[in-house]
């Protein structure tokens, strides 16, 4: 009784903070848009008794679902997100291994010091360290002052609002969780084996490759999933340093609901993008248990 | 056993006392700094083919560096060192005869037992059907066929040491340098991995160089130990010599138990020297090959299973020492009798327990006397 206790503590706090509010969500996306508060129907009468829930369910259609089909703004969105989103996982990665490498490598007493730079960010807003991004992205930007007074360019580049701002903008935000996953994985390997390697006939290269990339697999699959689940909905980097050319879904479901104030329409985006997100999320579970019983 | 028989018993392996044989490793004067500490200083030494080598001394000494530089992961300071008459001090791990199994075993968590033993081969870029024919003679070598395509942690400590050998031995290397290779097994494992050690340097020819704290392992398996401390080496000798006529007083309190008994010398020559060391206690003789100036402190060490102990005063014994039994430790097989003598010196003396304890003559606080012959300890100076 005691044990149980203690697993429905988390269980409650998923049923009341995600499976209430995707099921409510899950209902507008079967309803349709009305002018009234709240901006659909049907709403559920309870005062009516048997006959108002049937009334309330005869009112829900997927008819929201067949629009999402018909209008190709939608899977077009979706697939430019899901571009983005792998694209900016790649990068993530080549930036974020090579950190990871040298935090593993790097003498032990820097180590607490290099973890608190990759960690620093956090303590300021997302929100201001993303405009500042702008500022340093703009045409008369950091960046390009830089590069025009050391003389690399003439003219200033173009970078604020194309989709290229918009990965640096991932790309930044999300570096530390491919970093951190990926230095647990390389702080936790056995110099000796590099050793090993090289005592079996291995170039140093060559045991990178063999032994240093294998054992660091758990940690980049961890980390890529870190970055690509929370990068197909993104939606605050695409709207502040994206451009009118820069379509994710994430950007079209606030248009749905804030611009449009269809609720119905915007609902069933979020039904959508969150099925299209389980596949990742199951397999990013299945790595973490693996993981969990390599370690035993 | 036929007289014929004995004489056609193989000489003993001894290549280090033939001045005509080439020696595999040379150490020569190489010191070893880590910034401010020497790990080894000025050390020189020979180790010839298919020795079985100990590298004997406590944690600090410099024994894991001295492998290590054999092995390529460290370069050495000053000094030379020519593995098969090659300077090898240029040559990367990887491209060096050497193999070396680590203390840790340091097998690949992400590849079988088969994929294991397979890597160096790979490496070399051996044929597809020799490498699987190679990995099979190795598993069969260390007994592991059933278990090829496990990983290493689906398998025991006992098993995976045994792996790491397999590994080690698979290319064939010239000169194996084992770091501590049973330290991490229980103490029944560690007896029975020695003589299946034994058995395979044997079989395979290879030279083994291995490096040990634990005095018992080096003298089960090694053909010459070297005892070494603050980066040098104090005595390298077959195990017997070692423990029989350890050359100073580190050695010969380092390997085995023993009885240190300080005195003067009064009289040397003939190999052998005599000291005297208490009042009312008569002079005690050892081996001395060297003739030792007469007043000269020296020390006479003595095993304690090499001497008797008896409770009356043998006749024709060369040293007897009176005393009074202070203490008795029962350790099954024998015994171990710590004897005060009246100027309150301890002596240990050993029995075997030929008899049950009921029947045992000797007991706590008796008058015995304590004897050994004039070969039985050495007098050492240093």
């Amino acid at each position: 009784m005691k044990r149980f206790g203690l697993i429905s503590v988390p269980y409650l706090w998923l049923l009341a903070l995600f499976l209430v509010p995707f099921l409510i969500v899950l209902k507008i996306s079967l309803s349709d848009t009305a002018l009234a508060i709240p901006p659909y129907t049907p709403t559920l009468d309870l005062s009516a008794g048997w006959a108002g829930v049937r009334e309330w369910l005869s009112g829900l259609d997927m008819e929201n679902f067949t629009w999402l089909t018909e209008d190709d703004l939608y899977w077009k969105a979706y697939l430019s997100s899901l571009k983005i989103a792998v694209l900016s996982t790649i990068f993530t990665l080549l930036v974020g291994f090579p950190i990871a490498y040298g935090m593993s490598r790097a003498p032990d007493e820097w180590r607490p010091t290099l973890m608190m730079l990759i960690i620093l960010p956090f303590w300021t807003s997302f929100l201001i360290r993303v405009y500042a991004w702008k500022a340093i992205l703009s045409q008369e930007g950091f960046l390009n002052q830089l590069l025009m007074g050391i003389g690399i360019i003439n003219e200033p580049l173009t970078i604020l609002n194309t989709n290229t701002a918009v990965y640096i903008g991932i790309v930044y935000t999300y570096l530390p969780f491919m970093v951190l996953p990926i230095y647990a994985a390389l702080e936790r390997l056995d110099e000796s084996l590099l050793e090993a390697a090289e005592d079996l006939g291995c170039s140093r290269l060559t045991a990178f490759w063999l032994i240093t990339l294998p054992l660091s697999k758990q940690g980049v699959i961890a980390g890529s999933f870190l970055v690509f689940i929370p990068a197909m909905g993104e939606f605050v980097i695409p709207s502040l340093l994206g451009g009118s050319k820069t379509l994710m879904i994430g950007k079209v479901l606030y248009e749905e609901f804030f611009a449009n104030r269809d609720w119905p329409v915007a609902s069933a985006v979020a039904v959508i993008l969150l099925l299209i997100l389980i596949i990742p999320i199951v397999l990013f579970q299945r790595n973490e248990e693996k993981q969990r019983e390599a370690g035993k | 056993m036929s007289d014929a028989a004995i004489a056609t018993a193989p000489a003993e392996f001894a290549p280090w006392e033939d001045a005509q044989a080439t020696p595999l490793i040379r150490f020569q004067n190489v010191t070893k700094r880590f910034g401010d500490f020497t790990a080894i200083d000025n050390l020189t030494i020979d180790i010839y083919e298919r020795e079985f080598f100990a590298l004997l001394g406590p944690s600090g000494c410099g024994k894991t560096t001295m492998m290590r530089m054999l092995g390529g992961f460290e370069t050495q300071t000053e000094g030379t060192i020519l593995i098969d008459g090659q300077d090898v001090a240029p040559v990367p791990p990887n491209k060096r005869a050497v193999n070396m199994m680590f203390q840790s075993y340091a097998l690949f968590p992400h590849l079988s037992v088969a994929e294991n033993i397979a890597f160096g081969l790979k490496r070399d870029k051996m044929p597809k059907d020799q490498i699987a024919a190679r990995v099979d003679e190795m598993l069969n070598l260390v007994q592991l066929g059933k278990f090829a395509n496990r990983k290493p942690h689906q398998i025991s400590g006992g098993q995976r040491q045994r792996v790491a050998l397999a590994r080690s031995l698979a290319k064939a290397p010239k000169l194996l340098l084992l770091d501590e290779p049973l330290g991490a097994l229980d103490k029944k494992l560690r007896q029975d991995t020695q003589f299946e050690l034994m058995d395979i340097q044997e079989t395979t020819g290879t030279t083994f160089v291995i490096v040990t704290h634990d005095q018992e392992e080096a003298m089960t398996v090694a053909s010459r130990i070297a005892v070494m401390d603050h980066g040098k080496i104090i005595q390298v000798d077959t195990p017997a010599k070692i423990y029989e006529e350890p050359g100073s007083v580190y050695v010969a309190d380092f390997i085995g138990d023993v009885n240190l008994i300080e005195g003067s010398v009064t009289k040397s020559g003939d190999d052998h020297a005599t000291i005297s060391w208490a009042e009312g206690q008569q002079d005690l003789i050892g081996i001395a090959h060297d003739e030792i100036p007469a007043g000269t402190r020296a020390t006479l060490a003595i095993r304690p299973e090499k001497v008797n102990i008896s409770t009356e005063r043998p006749a024709d014994m060369t040293n007897i020492i009176h005393g009074k039994v202070l203490d008795i430790a029962y350790l099954g097989n024998m015994s171990t009798y710590v004897i005060e003598t009246p100027t309150g010196q301890h002596i240990k003396a050993q029995a075997a327990n030929t008899r049950r304890i009921r029947r045992r003559a000797i007991t706590w606080e008796q008058e015995v006397w304590l004897s050994f012959t004039d070969t039985a300890g050495v007098v050492l100076t240093s």
